[in-house]
């Protein structure tokens, strides 16, 4: 498969539906795994990892699955494919750039699964739900890791459970993160407190891009830290319960502000719109910005004629690696902004012919 | 006391011997402590004049910690934050349960057990949970209920 044919597609975790999609952007569950034979991938040789991948393969090509995984190698990817699909959420950071040695991705069409081969461990499962679905996203992975582990056998431990390269992983393996929309505690600075209760009960927060992120477009993503002692379902639970609190302070916030200051917040999402349509340069960082506003002022009802699902399009595919795609050839950080403000500029046309 | 890396209250304190009769102290709240564990020891190497300590500390690490399937040793293991092979977890079972206790505030797993996994291994793990559980319904006064739950370890600790 050219990746470029993901191109145009929003990905599962960018459909903008599902259960409480004007405050949670997507759900996603990962479970890290490691095959019992072999030292863990930072130890094994090369010759090692050729024989992970190629069990793994085979194994996705054996079981059955609702969907159907197609295997990309990562060494032979150009950079520009790697960061497309970092940037689609289907590998890490390090697997872009920072690992060495044979190692690769399978995903379905839908962009719903993923399975990173040679990552910090040998496999990492993830499955990507647009909206709050941390149920439907579990029963999802719960099925897959079933399936594979029919063919593969797992490293597992009568009393660490689920054996992981990093302890901070061991046991479930399974990380839950829920990716939030917080514009309105943002504004009505609170975003702090929030935090600051969740750190009390070792949940984490970070930005779009996981670890050391900033948060950029009041995007925040919530996960759990504790992966032994604690059932998935207990994990998952925990994580449930704090983000319906969270949903609450939000919707209140964004309650109070269209109560207290509509007309100011009327102004804000037109200017926004106004600088996403008529700039000539603009950054990825100020494109984010001006989207979170958008999207505030979609879900307030404050504009009427912008879909939800056209601001994450704008959102994925003015990020460098998608903007070059759709370029069809490299830009330096100049010509970045330069090509990112046209392209808004012309897709917002679009939407306000349809006026 | 301030955590000397960020800007919440200090909860642990930590002294780190150097060697001999040299120790250092370290405040550092309970998130903070918990990188501070997994960091490299080498960057204390950084500080001028430390180098030495550093060695030292290699020196005293007991020797006899090291897997015997992948060969790292626990040192290894404290400086990447990585082990290199499943079978760490055995070899360093006693330096590790101390760090799964700070990190998860538990050591034994209660989860999802694969289907494939050897007979012991499964009803290792279900004993695991079933004391658990045993332990909490106690607590709760349902004695019912572990009754039953303390008839199925027997259970499995005869067959």
């Amino acid at each position: 498969m050219n990746l470029d044919t993901l191109l145009p597609n929003l990905g599962e975790w960018l459909r903008g539906t599902g259960p409480e999609s004007d405050v949670v952007v997507s759900t996603r569950i990962r479970l890290a795994r490691n095959l019992a034979d072999y030292p863990f991938t930072g130890r094994a040789t090369p010759a090692q990892k050729t024989e992970i991948v190629s069990k793994v393969k085979d194994a996705i090509a054996r079981v059955e699955l609702p969907f159907k995984l197609d295997y990309h190698d990562v060494p032979s990817m150009s950079v520009l494919d790697r960061q497309f699909l970092v940037e689609r959420q289907l590998i890490s950071r390090e697997l872009a750039a920072v690992l060495e040695g044979p190692r690769g991705v399978a995903f379905d069409v839908k962009e719903s699964a993923s399975i990173m081969v040679n990552e910090e461990d040998h496999l990492r499962l993830q499955v990507l739900r647009s909206g709050f679905a941390l149920d439907d996203a579990w029963a999802d992975i719960d099925k897959l890791d079933d399936a594979l582990e029919s063919r593969l056998a797992y490293a597992f431990h009568a009393q660490f459970g689920y054996l992981t390269a990093c302890p901070t992983n061991v046991g479930t393996g399974l990380r839950g993160s829920v990716m939030l929309h917080l514009p309105a505690l943002g504004l009505t600075k609170q975003i702090d407190k929030v935090f600051r209760a969740l750190q009390k009960i070792n949940l984490a927060v970070r930005g779009l891009h996981g670890e050391g992120s900033r948060a950029f477009g009041d995007l925040y993503q919530i996960s759990n830290q504790v992966t032994l002692g604690k059932s998935e379902q207990k994990i998952l639970g925990e994580i449930k319960e704090v983000i319906l609190t969270i949903l609450q302070y939000e919707r209140q916030a964004r309650a109070v502000l269209m109560k207290e200051r509509k007309q100011a917040e009327q102004d804000r999402v037109a200017r926004a719109l106004g600088t996403l349509g008529s700039a000539t340069m603009i950054t990825a960082e100020e494109t984010m910005e001006l989207l979170s506003v958008v999207r505030l002022g979609i879900h307030l009802r404050l504009i009427e004629d912008v879909p939800a699902t056209a601001v994450n399009q704008l959102f994925i595919q003015t990020q460098a690696a998608h903007l070059q795609k759709l370029v069809g050839h490299a830009l330096d950080g100049e010509e970045r902004n330069a090509a990112r403000a046209k392209y808004l500029k012309a897709r917002l046309r679009d939407l306000g012919s349809h006026r | 006391m301030k955590c000397q890396r960020c800007p919440k209250q200090a909860t642990l304190h930590i002294t780190e011997v150097l060697g001999e009769e040299r120790f250092e102290e370290v405040h550092l709240c309970e998130d903070c402590a918990k990188k501070y564990l997994y960091e490299p020891q080498l960057k204390k190497q950084a500080k001028p004049g430390a180098a030495p300590v550093a060695d030292a500390v290699v020196e005293d690490a007991p020797a006899g910690t090291k897997c015997p399937a992948c060969g790292i040793t626990f040192l290894e293991f404290r400086n990447h934050g990585r082990f290199g092979c499943a079978h760490d977890y055995d070899a360093f079972k006693p330096e590790l349960l101390p760090l799964m206790e700070s990190v998860h505030g538990d050591t034994s797993h209660a989860g999802k057990i694969p289907r494939r996994a050897p007979r012991t291994a499964t009803a290792q793990a279900e004993l695991g949970q079933l004391r658990q559980r045993l332990q909490s319904l106690i607590e709760e006064e349902k004695y019912e209920e572990a009754a039953r739950i303390r008839d199925r370890i027997k259970e499995l600790e005869t067959s």
